[in-house]
């Protein structure tokens, strides 16, 4: 077997453009993801009743399914229910890249919601009484007492799942998105190199998560002996 | 008019019933001490003031406020009625100043100059204003309750409710938070205390309410109930807690 390793020199640009698409995609993902997340935790730990049901239901489902569904179904049967609710002739495109973020967001929310609610669920029930007792409102508890404790407490949790999260955009390949899997894949291809850049992309993806659970570990230890 | 007011006030834990019939009164400038064994619903009793404990009978009046009125403006009224914790329960992540600040701007407007000048001023009276810049969990236990103390005195309340403040201390650190609460009371501060610190009690409360099953089994002036409590079970409980 002769392995050339030039045509990971030659496509870097290439490469660093699909990089820095992954990279955009989880850090968007991992914020929208949080947003949502911490709605969905709110909900599902709201004494109204519909809400709480709702919110169950909603995480059960988006943990139920594979991720590659998720975005199969967003990319493909979307269009056609935008289709069905306008009545246009043909079916209105939503796009790959926006497809990927609306369904990484979506997906991911479920995940952080279960995280953020364990963080909730970790702060003493005193810590609301005392709120509520000095005249916040259940919308200033939660922002200015609950949450950041909340958040705090579960960072290490957050960010390891930042780190999965990370690793699970490369699926957008299926949507033929042009992530940096997506990117040496077309390479690859073009250049019937695919052991080198597979290679090459594994090493990269083993390197930066590597290092990233490194850094978790290390915040992980300093957090615990401020507590 | 009676600054606390309860009446007939009933609660139920699903079937389980914590207090039966409650009523008593605590009038303007009047220290009442809530005694009673463990379990006996005191804690649940004051909690139902600021109605942080909803309860399904009887009326509670603060201030001629009904407190379960569903058209009561809770948060307003809350922050009229300061209240103090058994575990503290200062806010972690937040400095002292911070802790005692947060409220008087997010609930009363204030500036945050005005809160912190309000806030110095109160942390200086319960002498611990070289700790301001510090965050709760590096303080000691009697050192987090006067904070607490400060930081509820700080919202300008019309009364006190203290649900033992003094229970999760080590016992050197009683006295110094006994202290701020006996000063309070000579100084005229309308209090509910849940406490099992008789000591105060003889000092500055004006009535004693003992509280057994849920229910207000006695409620006396404070020479009435040291002397000779009628109910069988007072006599018992003091019985039990003053031989020491």
């Amino acid at each position: 077997m002769n392995l050339d390793f030039s045509v990971v020199g030659h496509s870097l640009p290439y490469l660093w453009k699909g990089m820095q698409y992954t990279l955009q995609l989880t850090a968007t993902s991992a914020v929208g993801g949080l947003f949502f997340g911490t709605l969905l935790a709110l909900a599902r730990l709201s004494s109204i009743r519909w809400l709480s049901n709702t919110a169950a239901g909603y995480v059960n489902l988006m943990r139920s399914i594979p991720l590659v569904l998720v975005i199969f179904w967003f990319f493909f049967l979307v269009p056609l229910i935008l289709q069905g609710i306008t009545g246009a002739e043909r079916p209105p495109q939503v796009g790959a890249e926006r497809t990927a973020i609306i369904t990484f967001i979506m997906f991911e929310a479920a995940y952080f919601c279960e995280i953020m609610r364990a963080g909730i669920q970790s702060i003493p029930r005193g810590q609301v009484y005392s709120a509520y007792a000095l005249g916040l409102t259940y919308g200033q508890s939660m922002r200015l007492v609950i949450l950041p404790q909340a958040f705090r407490n579960m960072l290490p949790v957050l960010l390891t799942q930042t780190i999965i999260l990370f690793q699970d955009t490369s699926l957008v390949y299926v949507i033929s998105a042009t992530d940096f899997v997506g990117a040496a894949s077309k390479i690859a291809q073009r250049d019937s190199r695919l052991v080198e850049m597979y290679l090459f992309v594994a090493i990269v993806y083993f390197v930066l998560c590597y290092t990233l659970s490194y850094m978790v570990k290390r915040l992980q230890r300093k957090i615990a002996v401020i507590r | 008019m009676a600054m606390i007011e309860m009446k007939g006030v009933s609660k139920w834990y699903g079937t389980f019933k914590v207090l039966t019939n409650c009523s008593t009164k605590v009038e303007k400038g009047e220290v009442v001490v809530v005694c009673g064994p463990s379990g006996s619903g005191k804690s649940t009793l004051i909690k139902c003031v600021n109605a942080l404990e909803p309860f399904q009978e009887g009326t509670v009046l603060v201030d001629g406020i009904s407190v379960g009125d569903p058209k009561t403006d809770l948060p307003k009224l809350r922050s009229r009625v300061g209240m103090v914790f058994q575990h503290f329960e200062l806010f972690p992540h937040l400095t002292i100043t911070e802790n005692l600040t947060l409220a008087q701007v997010k609930v009363l407007g204030r500036s945050r100059d005005e809160a912190i000048e309000r806030g110095m001023k109160l942390l200086d009276r319960v002498g611990l204003n070289s700790q301001a810049d510090k965050f709760p969990g590096q303080l000691s236990g009697g050192q987090q309750q006067r904070v607490a103390i400060a930081r509820a005195l700080s919202m300008d309340p019309i009364c006190m409710l203290f649900d033992e403040p003094t229970s999760a201390l080590d016992p050197e650190m009683i006295n110094e938070v006994l202290d701020v609460m006996v000063q309070l009371a000579k100084e005229g501060m309308t209090m509910m205390v849940v406490t099992h610190e008789m000591g105060f009690a003889h000092k500055v409360a004006h009535r004693v309410v003992f509280m057994d099953q849920g229910e207000i089994v006695e409620d006396a002036t404070k020479a009435e109930f040291f002397g000779k409590p009628r109910s069988e079970r007072a006599q018992l409980f003091l019985s039990k807690i003053l031989h020491h």
